[in-house]
């Protein structure tokens, strides 16, 4: 009754993290950028499906499409206004763009986050679920809404598999990611395959910040640890590897499940947290990362 | 350090602590606590540059070496009452200690992974002071019997006579043979190993350093609050505010660090009618400056002066 408890909540819980640091994991591997606004981009998607369907009245799969709308004109600005200026500095020393885009990034998601506490207050907000009601799996009453969570999340992730390796504008976007310059060499414009990587970002953000929104609930103050626990599940699948986050999504989404269940809420975070240092300790480069 | 002492940086350096020096004789208790506050976090900011501006390490988590420091200092003094100037020195020793343990791990990494590693001591650390409530206090924060004093003006010079031995002493250090080293390996780990440095070895008297001022500057702030709470010594979002400080203030300068966490504590004050787009204004201009003036307001200052 319990192991089926956890398997289900976890396997939820792990394809929503999932989905979540997919899109993340791809700009890395694709740009080299780790957008530290992640958290503030999935939040403002949750906020703005919330209140299409609260204050505009409208029905719940238009408020979520415009969650989705909103995250994917929240990416493209995250890369024209902040990212794209910073790469393209001559000011700023190659060696320091890193540091310079993850700084930009971070204050560009306490913008999102400070401009939601204002308009929309820091309270939790719920949006409201596609799919209503219960149904008994194995003895277990599990929310219709939290099997709808965790089929849409790996319904996303297959077409966006299909998507990089099946069509030409995946493949260069794959490309890319193993040699830029072999790419542009091949006469293919990197800053469009850009463009188009964070326009898939912006989806998988949004969809995944909707979700989160009707599963678990958002408010400003989830910005950190959404982006601290993207940031996490990256690095534990190593930087870069989509398959790798997609394990490293599992592994912390059940250990935390774990030990909510088994041991105390209060400790959920803690044994991911170990887990990463280990992994840190014995393999920096992650499960599946190459160097 | 011959040529430092004529250059134009240090005299104005020398003007501004002066006059720093007697603010207390003329402006209200109310903007002296603001400063001092101001200065213990200058401090933060200097540390922090030693690490990235020199060592070419971001260390995202400045708080787990600061909260550290502050908690040991106060839990001794919550516990067994010991004086605070013990305190204050076991705070910083045991921040170093926490500085040696983090910095071991941490420094086998390198860019984002480093990044990552600190990060995670930070939110370790957060879990540790929840966890262990009856010694910590918890969410709610610690309450710390005795103070450093009670008087506004005294609380001020202490700062400001800190801040400004700390920043000396570090910018002493960041134009040392020892800062080149660090400096070129922060940029070149590859060929500062080649000329023969021992770059880890630099690195982790850097991050020694570092933890050192970053507890004590902790422990110290802690007196003069009379509470340790994880809203106002460890959360990530303090952290944030040290490193944005850093980069605001112009990096690889230490005393722009300094600057920026001033004008940081300042601002954020001023624009205290705004409500609670006071923290969005703040990151908007923090924005600004590092895509238009990625130097910092040192930074700009100082090439505008190398220019002329």
């Amino acid at each position: 009754m319990l192991a089926f408890q956890i398997l289900i909540d976890g396997f939820a819980i792990s394809a929503l993290y999932a989905l979540g640091a997919t899109g993340f994991t791809l700009i890395f591997g694709v740009s080299g950028v780790l957008n530290l606004s992640h958290g503030a981009i999935m939040v403002l998607a949750a906020v703005a499906a919330w209140a299409a369907a609260s204050t505009l009245h409208m029905n719940t799969y238009a408020g979520a499409l415009v969650g989705v709308a909103v995250a994917l004109v929240a990416a493209f600005a995250t890369y024209f206004a902040v990212v794209q200026p910073i790469q393209k500095s001559r000011r700023i020393p190659n060696e320091e763009k890193e540091i310079f885009v993850l700084t930009g990034t971070l204050l560009w998601g306490i913008m999102i986050q400070e401009l939601i506490a204002f308009f929309f207050t820091n309270n939790a907000k719920t949006v409201l679920p596609i799919v209503e009601g219960v149904v008994d799996i194995f003895g277990v009453r599990t929310p219709k809404n939290e099997i709808f969570t965790a089929l849409v999340c790996c319904l996303v992730i297959g077409l966006l598999w299909l998507m990089v390796n099946r069509t030409r504008t995946g493949k260069a976007v794959l490309a890319a990611s193993m040699n830029p310059r072999g790419v542009t060499l091949l006469g293919l414009e990197l800053t469009s395959i850009y463009v188009v990587v964070w326009a898939i970002y912006g989806v998988l953000a949004g969809i995944a910040g909707v979700l989160l929104g009707m599963f678990l609930g958002v408010s400003s103050y989830s910005v950190g640890p959404l982006t601290a626990s993207a940031f996490s599940i990256v690095v534990l699948g190593g930087l870069g590897s989509v398959s790798g986050s997609l394990i490293a999504a599992f592994v912390v989404g059940y250990l935390e499940t774990l030990t909510a269940y088994l041991v105390s809420p209060a400790y959920r975070t803690i044994p991911a947290l170990l887990l990463l240092v280990i992994v840190m300790y014995i393999r920096p480069q992650g499960l599946l990362g190459r160097r | 350090m011959a040529h430092f002492f004529k250059s134009r940086l240090f005299l104005i350096s020398l003007v501004v602590v002066v006059v720093a020096a007697t603010l207390p004789l003329y402006v209200s208790g109310y903007v002296l606590g603001l400063l001092t506050v101001a200065y213990y976090f200058g401090v933060f900011a200097m540390a922090w540059d030693l690490l990235f501006g020199f060592a070419g390490e971001v260390n995202f988590g400045p708080t787990f070496l600061i909260g550290v420091g502050a908690y040991t200092a106060g839990i001794l003094n919550n516990q067994y009452g010991w004086s605070v100037y013990l305190c204050i020195v076991l705070g910083a020793m045991a921040s170093v200690v926490a500085g040696f343990v983090l910095a071991l791990p941490a420094l086998r990494v390198r860019g984002p992974y480093f990044g990552l590693t600190t990060l995670v001591a930070v939110l370790m650390l957060q879990n540790f002071i929840v966890v262990f409530a009856d010694l910590t206090g918890g969410e709610i924060g610690l309450t710390i019997p005795d103070v450093i004093t009670i008087d506004a003006g005294a609380n001020y010079w202490i700062a400001l006579g800190f801040m400004t031995i700390s920043a000396v002493i570090l910018y002493g250090l960041s134009q040392s043979p020892v800062g080149l080293v660090l400096q070129a390996s922060g940029q070149d780990p590859v060929q500062a190993g080649a000329l023969g440095f021992n770059i880890v070895k630099h690195k982790l008297a850097a991050f020694v350093v570092s933890a050192f001022f970053s507890g004590l500057s902790g422990a110290l702030l802690v007196f003069y609050f009379g509470t340790a709470s994880v809203g106002t010594v460890v959360d990530v979002a303090v952290g944030v505010n040290v490193i944005v400080a850093a980069v605001l203030g112009g990096r690889r300068t230490v005393l722009g660090a300094a600057l920026g966490a001033i004008f940081l504590i300042v601002a954020g004050e001023f624009l205290r009618p705004t409500g609670e787009l006071a923290t969005f204004i703040v990151s908007a201009v923090a924005l600004l400056v590092v895509l238009f003036f990625p130097g910092g307001f040192l930074g700009a200052a100082l090439s505008r002066e190398a220019r002329s």
